[in-house]
């Protein structure tokens, strides 16, 4: 059935699924996930319901899709940005259960799937949150999903803010900039947060630039991340901080600093950046980008401390 | 001697953390405690609305879940409508409706604890109710036996299950004593017993208990909750086990091997878990909460050596 809001073909993406699990689980997994699914879209009760969510993992292993690239390619065929490439099975199904309810009217639906958030624990969470994006009725959902972006259990926040492409298109600039300035926050990567550059604004540039001077007040340092989604809105106001940063011993900061004046184009950025230009040079020649900057700081950070 | 309690791991089934403070956790770690089951129980304070008692399940089986784990312990739980609670129908009719969105959940042992307490018709509305939930869904039962008439209240409750058709390997009976213990293991239950001063069991009592009946089917817990009783019973009374000359053998049957048989049916208690769990990483937190409250540096495990004397006293 097509839909709703978002032009979904529910049962494709369900029959996707279906394939891409009929290659990684035993036959028996399969059929009882199968009947559970084709319950799920008639029939089946509200206990039957909630314990199907959260039973998949009594069943369904949880290890890695590792989804090929065709694979990944039909995903993306279906839904713009959709990206599983880090999902597990057990995940999946739980997908697969949501789009099978998601046959039922849309005012059902949306009320079981709200209780099935506000019951969910940490795993569900995760599998529900992450499945924003292919769910019919996502203008309803803009709520639902900033409560997600308030909880602090990275995975939690993770499942909502990162490869997530649901946030950048249906989320308003409040919550959005929510969405980045608590990444930094709780140390999550800006560089997967889907949208990162087109949603850029002034208010989150403003915003980012009072997070930064807070955490040098209180002598920390910042992900150099944290200048991407700063770079468009360089003026006077802010090109000291830039030049702060470019003064920076890491080379990483510098580095990002420079990218955020390239994207700036304002007559203060271009003058800072001749003061740079072998460093410019430099990064030019690499070739560097601004996940290049985000990956390369994530393994910093990963492997030091 | 071989007879130390320094190489033992210890499983509390049956303990009320949500009533207990980051010290405590802290304490049973160092105690040797691995895991806890958090049964669901009434909280002195009677809840008056099923909301209450909603975001009282999805808090055992989330947040005090992530807070157990801040500290080194696997949390698990029960979910299950009390019988002090049972006696609020209207509370319970829709307490009812709320348990299978719960039951079937990942670290959901069993449906707990639930029985009698001043054996009502209504708490016996809603323990048949529940048994009849337990059976449709295959689950194991955690059975709370009563302060007053427990003789009495312990053998409905096993006629109860029987009649239900739930097998006795499949129930656990807590808060034994001396005057039931040999019924519920004539009958083939899971015998628990609480050590909780007081109201349940002191630990020399329990030593008795087990030189007369021996270690089948038995186990121990603290019940440990906002009254006065203590988080380290387990721990502790297998200090005095062995020193009263039980066997080390016999005591990990007592304070962990049984438990973990009993509640391992559920397919959901899994010794993998607190043995090959993640080092503890208090940077991460839970829904607008860390464990870690104003600029508390947080303690990130690097092996299971216990450096985590961070607490400032000056």
């Amino acid at each position: 059935m097509t839909n709703h809001q978002n032009n979904l073909n529910t049962e494709k993406i369900r029959n996707l699924i279906l394939s891409w699990l009929s290659k990684r689980l035993d036959k028996d997994s399969l059929q009882k996930l199968t009947d559970i699914a084709s319950r799920l879209i008639y029939k089946a009760e509200d206990w039957e319901v909630f314990s199907s969510v959260s039973g998949v993992p009594r069943f369904i292993p949880k290890e890695r899709l590792n989804l090929s690239d065709a694979e990944l390619i039909e995903a993306k065929r279906l839904r713009a940005g959709w990206n599983p490439a880090s999902w597990r099975t057990d995940q999946i199904g739980r997908t697969l259960l949501l789009l099978s309810l998601a046959e039922r009217e849309k005012d059902e639906f949306l009320d079981k799937l709200e209780k099935l958030f506000i019951s969910s624990d940490m795993e569900e969470a995760v599998a529900l949150y992450q499945s924003l994006p292919v769910l019919p009725w996502p203008n309803e959902l803009t709520e639902r999903a900033a409560e997600g972006v308030r909880s602090n259990i990275t995975s939690v926040f993770n499942a909502v803010a990162l490869r997530n492409p649901y946030p950048s298109e249906y989320m308003d600039n409040v919550a959005w900039n929510q969405i980045v300035l608590k990444a930094l926050f709780v140390e999550s990567p800006l560089y997967p947060i889907i949208g990162i550059d087109r949603r850029a604004n002034p208010e989150l540039a403003k915003m980012l630039v009072e997070y930064a001077h807070e955490r040098w007040s209180a002598g920390r340092t910042v992900s150099p991340e944290l200048w991407r989604p700063v770079g468009p809105f360089i003026d006077d106001t802010n090109i000291n901080d830039i030049e702060e940063v470019l003064k920076h011993p890491e080379e990483i900061q510098k580095k990002a600093a420079i990218l955020a004046l390239l994207d700036s184009g304002s007559t203060s950025a271009d003058s800072l950046l001749n003061e740079y230009s072998e460093l410019r040079v430099k990064l030019k020649s690499e070739g560097v980008t601004w996940d290049d900057i985000g990956i390369q700081f994530e393994r910093i950070n990963s492997t030091g401390n | 001697m071989s007879d130390s309690i320094e190489d033992l791991f210890f499983i509390d089934p049956h303990v009320h953390m949500i009533s207990r403070t980051t010290d405590d956790y802290r304490a049973m770690r160092k105690a040797g405690v691995v895991a806890v089951i958090e049964p669901a129980f009434w909280l002195g304070q009677p809840r008056t609305n099923a909301g209450a008692m909603l975001d009282y399940f999805s808090m055992i089986v989330g947040w005090e879940r992530f807070r157990a784990s801040q500290f080194g312990i696997q949390h698990y739980c029960t979910i299950g409508l009390n019988a002090k609670e049972a006696n609020n129908e209207k509370l319970a009719d829709e307490v009812m409706d709320l348990i299978p969105r719960y039951a079937n959940k990942e670290g959901v042992v069993a449906i707990g604890e639930i029985g009698y307490d001043d054996m009502t018709d209504l708490e016996e509305k809603y323990f048949h109710a529940q048994l009849d939930l337990a059976k449709k869904m295959d689950m194991l039962v955690l059975v709370h036996t009563p302060h007053r008439n427990k003789k009495e209240g312990t053998l409905r409750s096993m006629d109860l299950c029987e009649e239900h058709g739930l097998d006795p390997s499949r129930v656990i009976i807590d808060h034994n004593n001396e005057e039931t213990v040999e019924d519920v293991l004539d009958r083939g239950f899971w015998t628990a017993f609480t050590i909780y001063p007081g109201t349940k069991m002191g630990n020399e009592r329990m030593v008795e208990i087990v030189k007369e009946y021996g270690t089948e089917r038995i186990f121990i817990d603290s019940a440990a909750d906002w009254g006065h009783s203590d988080p380290l019973g387990v721990p502790k009374t297998a200090k005095l086990m062995l020193q009263r000359g039980i066997s080390k053998e016999d005591v990990k049957k007592l304070t962990y091997q049984n438990a973990l048989d009993a509640y391992g049916q559920s397919g959901q208690f899994n010794q993998d878990d607190w043995l090959n769990r993640p080092l503890i990483d208090q940077r991460q937190t839970f829904s607008g909460n860390t464990v870690l409250r104003g600029g508390h540096r947080p303690f990130v495990e690097e092996d299971m050596t216990d450096n985590d004397d961070d607490i400032i006293i000056q």
